[in-house]
């Protein structure tokens, strides 16, 4: 197997960031809606949710969604 | 455009108001997702979207019973039509791709790609291929085959979860929980050895 120095740096970034216990990405979408209007509402939600935002700083794919939902919610406020 | 509480939605859309109800709804959610995706749809925006609406709306439909009010219901309908969104953009991105097309080339005896990288300092190649064989090694015998197949298809070929996960015939949850028992296993095989991914990260960094 060829490993490129990009796929060991992305491994290591995410073998450092792993926790013993993490959210599943189930568990974080059903959170997600909270988390987001928490932001919305320019409350700290990193602080009140911490385990979202961890997830969110693990997962691209549910980090991608929640940034998508952000940007639409923002649409359906203006 | 009516405006209404979470109570008020639900009960429409349970009952004798839902054809309205399903109208404003859907007017909510295209109004989101046409503005969110407009960077990441090329073509035809408007008319993928109808169809990420109608396909949110079934799905809205269905699991309403699972709405827990802790978030405004627009909130979580726009959530649902999200997901419904990406489900079927990655599907269509990696429809013709398989998980073994994504694998990173075996060649028996082992040359890290990094060797093709030009680098001024001999002694600094020799650890990143240090590194690398070691890297590769953990990954041959401390991994299992489902393991290290679902995390490299994720690290090497960036392919999304759920992608990863239905080509497996699995789902995202199991993925992620067999990814997390991978990179816990990595961890602590790194400890036993004595470094630190942080070291590690330093032997790659440019400069």
């Amino acid at each position: 197997m060829k490993l490129s120095s990009e796929t060991i740096q992305k491994m290591m970034n995410s073998i450092r960031s792993t926790k013993e216990e993490e959210l599943t990405c189930g568990h974080c979408y059903e959170e997600l809606d909270q988390f987001i209007e928490m932001k919305l509402l320019g409350k700290n939600a990193e602080e009140a949710m911490p385990l979202v935002k961890e997830h969110l700083d693990r997962c691209a794919a549910c980090r991608e969604e929640y940034e998508v939902l952000l940007q639409a919610l923002e649409a359906m406020i203006q | 455009m009516q405006t209404r509480t979470n109570e008020e939605w639900l009960s429409d859309l349970r009952g004798d108001n839902q054809d309205q109800a399903i109208e404003d709804l859907r007017h909510v959610l295209k109004r989101g997702l046409i503005y969110a995706l407009s960077s990441r749809i090329q073509t035809d925006l408007e008319a993928q979207v109808d169809d990420f609406v109608q396909d949110a709306i079934l799905r809205i439909l269905d699991k309403m019973d699972t709405f827990r009010g802790e978030s405004k219901f627009t909130t979580w309908a726009q959530k649902v039509a999200v997901r419904v969104a990406f489900t079927e953009m990655r599907r269509q991105r990696w429809k013709d791709i398989s998980i073994e097309d994504l694998m990173p080339e075996d060649s028996g005896d082992f040359t890290p790609l990094v060797l093709s990288d030009p680098s001024p300092n001999p002694e600094k190649r020799a650890t990143q291929t240090l590194m690398l064989e070691m890297v590769d090694e953990m990954l041959k015998t401390d991994l299992t085959e489902r393991q290290r197949t679902a995390l490299m298809a994720v690290m090497h070929g960036g392919m999304p979860l759920e992608e990863v996960a239905r080509k497996m015939d699995t789902n995202r949850n199991a993925l992620y929980k067999l990814l997390h028992d991978a990179r816990k296993q990595m961890r602590n095989r790194l400890i036993e050895k004595g470094i630190t991914p942080q070291e590690i990260l330093e032997v790659f960094e440019s400069g």
